[in-house]
């Protein structure tokens, strides 16, 4: 990548026999806004936590601008964060916290004002200077650590699940507005979170995480439609896992129960009588035949939860269970639970796990 | 139900009595210094005492002196065990009950035995070097009390975040103890210092076996010579330690807020 930022080469932390990081490899370019994405104890805050010098690597190697920070202390290494429990310092107003990185920094006193005053203004609560941390409700007191983390001019914007204390709707206007703030300034973010939506929804790249390694790494759009592990698939939204048994390598034909599915020249290197786990997206299956789908499965409603815009149906065949979901149309009433229904997706969807 | 609240005020008014009796007493004692009626005359005697003045003024100064000597001293170590070596607390919480165990009169010997004026370190020879023994022994005595009021008041905030908060702002950790963490427990440093000065004030035995002016020895020459000013001591004590409790009740109420409440 020829205008990485920041770069991390084969970073490894161990606490006493315990390795909770292993291998891991990243380099984020400038601007970049990557979310690292993960069940709790997968390693990402470790991860994050060595990029700002709180823990110090194992192994490894951490550069921010080509310049080698593995060794730096936080305080030397010019890079801001955002913490999950706000960590504003309750005796100091909200100006006074905006300001204290320039103030440690030295900066002289009517800049700093200045610069607090623009800080403010970004977050928009230009009025709330005067007022001391508890006075503001939880997401007033995120965007204002979010304020104090940009004052200084990082060059690196460190996000530990900064939103997972807010109630759900501060949640998404929050996450919109970082991402805005991230675009205008440029700055290059790393985001922890362990909330699959928050992640799609705001990233250029996610780095699925497990055990301590990077699952995955790529857009969005990649980790949700090819995802690469059958962690990352499960992980990442909702999946429909078929078990089954290859019955024609050859013709590329899986047995599911007692139905044949022909998924096509995804089995690469698989043999007849070889066990796969095939995986669909809900929204990738409709009831009923379709143009462009080519596989069927019979079966029998067993649920239908009508969750307002979207119905999701639960399809049983055999021994398994689809989901699957279709928009609500207010002229076609909700199948009956207990009706014979056939469900039909292209093969192309399909994901053969591995 | 009933039969509950009318024991509580029983047992209510029986520690009441317990406590207040003697004292009303002796502020009744202390007023009967003239025969025949009721006066301040035992307080205008004791305030007009110059030894009174002197050693409560040098009492109050070493008081000072062993709150700054405690704060110095306590504050960067419970927050560095609460901060980086967790584990060690019980330990430190052990130590610092020692001096509750262990007799001031044992502390004196061994100053003796170790700053006598024929040892290495001889502190005891000069009244300077005595009177900071003296200081160190009154922040010894009152490590159990400073200790846990900065401890509780560090229990109160969130002292990893916060401090890694300012350092990733990049700051030190002067500006973090200084700037950060001493402001958000100042009510507890305040809680422990008023009870370090009402300890040092009373304070008899180490200022008495190591020949130092200060109230606590005073307090108990003027018990052993007079009737009615000890009495009127007594009180004017009674009343210092009152006004710091009362001072760390009224600052409580000033305890920075913490920011950390739910959306």
């Amino acid at each position: 990548m020829a205008d990485t930022f920041l770069s991390i080469q084969n970073l490894r932390k161990s606490f006493g026999t315990t390795t909770v990081v292993q291998d891991f490899n990243l380099d984020v370019s400038t601007g970049e806004f990557v979310s690292f994405l993960g069940p709790s104890g997968c390693g990402k805050t470790t991860v994050l936590r060595m990029v700002a010098g709180f823990e110090q690597p194992s192994a490894g190697a951490i550069s921010v601008g080509g310049k080698d920070v593995t060794r730096l202390k936080p305080n030397q290494r010019n890079i801001g964060m955002v913490f999950q429990a706000y960590a504003l310092f309750p005796n100091l107003t909200v100006a006074q916290n905006v300001a204290f990185g320039l103030k440690v920094a030295g900066v002289p006193k009517a800049e700093m004002d200045k610069r607090v005053a623009e800080m403010l203004s970004l977050i928009k609560l230009p009025e709330f200077g005067d007022r001391y941390p508890y006075q503001l409700s939880g997401g007033q007191q995120q965007r204002v650590a979010l304020a104090r983390a940009l004052a200084p001019r990082p060059k690196l914007l460190l996000l530990d699940e900064p939103l997972s204390a807010l109630d759900a709707k501060v949640r998404v206007s929050l996450r919109d507005e970082i991402r805005s703030i991230q675009r205008n300034l440029g700055i290059t973010t790393i985001f922890v979170t362990h909330d699959q939506e928050e992640a799609l929804s705001i990233s250029d790249r996610i780095v699925v995480m497990y055990g301590g390694k990077a699952e995955q790494v790529g857009t969005p759009y990649e980790i949700y439609n090819r995802p690469a592990t059958k962690f990352v698939a499960n992980f990442v939204g909702t999946l429909n896992v078929l078990e089954g048994v290859v019955s024609d390598a050859s013709a590329g034909k899986v047995k599911v129960d007692t139905q044949e599915i022909v998924v096509g020249n995804k089995l690469n290197g698989s043999r007849n009588g070889d066990a796969v786990s095939l995986a669909l997206r809900p929204e990738a299956i409709a009831l009923g035949p379709r143009p462009g789908h080519d596989a069927e499965l019979g079966g029998r409603i067993s649920e239908v939860h009508f969750l307002g815009s979207v119905i999701r149906i639960r399809v049983g065949f055999g021994k398994g269970m689809i989901s699957l979901d279709t928009f609500n149309n207010s002229s076609t009433p909700p199948p009956v639970v207990g009706d014979q229904a056939s469900i039909s997706f292209s093969s192309n969807d399909l994901l053969v796990l591995h | 139900m009933r039969s509950g609240r009318f024991w509580a005020w029983v047992t209510f008014v029986l520690g009441a009595c317990y406590f207040f009796i003697p004292l009303i007493a002796t502020f009744e004692f202390s007023l009967r210094m003239k025969r025949g009626e009721y006066s301040f005359e035992a307080y205008k005697v004791v305030f007009g005492d110059p030894r009174f003045q002197a050693t409560f003024t040098y009492s109050a100064v070493v008081a000072v002196l062993t709150i700054i000597l405690g704060v110095l001293i306590v504050v960067p170590t419970a927050y560095w065990i609460r901060l980086r070596m967790p584990q060690l607390r019980p330990v430190v919480e052990f130590v610092t009950l020692l001096p509750l165990i262990i007799p001031a009169i044992v502390i004196v010997f061994g100053y003796i035995r170790m700053y006598g004026s024929s040892s290495p370190l001889p502190f005891l020879a000069t009244a300077r070097g005595t009177d900071a023994l003296l200081v160190i022994g009154y922040a010894t005595l009152a490590l159990p009390y400073m200790y846990r009021a900065v401890d509780t008041g560090l229990r109160t905030i969130d002292v990893r975040t916060l401090t890694e908060a300012a350092q990733i702002l990049g700051a030190g950790w002067t500006t973090i103890v200084a700037r950060i963490i001493l402001p958000n427990v100042l009510i507890s440093v305040l809680s422990g210092a008023f009870l370090t000065f009402a300890i040092v004030i009373g304070e008899f035995t180490l200022a008495s076996l190591l020949n130092r002016p200060a109230f606590g020895p005073y307090m108990q020459l003027i018990g052993a010579n007079r009737a009615y000013e000890p009495a009127a001591l007594a009180i004017i004590a009674f009343i210092i330690t009152w006004g710091c409790m009362s001072v760390i009740q009224v600052l409580a109420r000033f305890a920075p807020k913490s920011a950390n409440q739910p959306n």
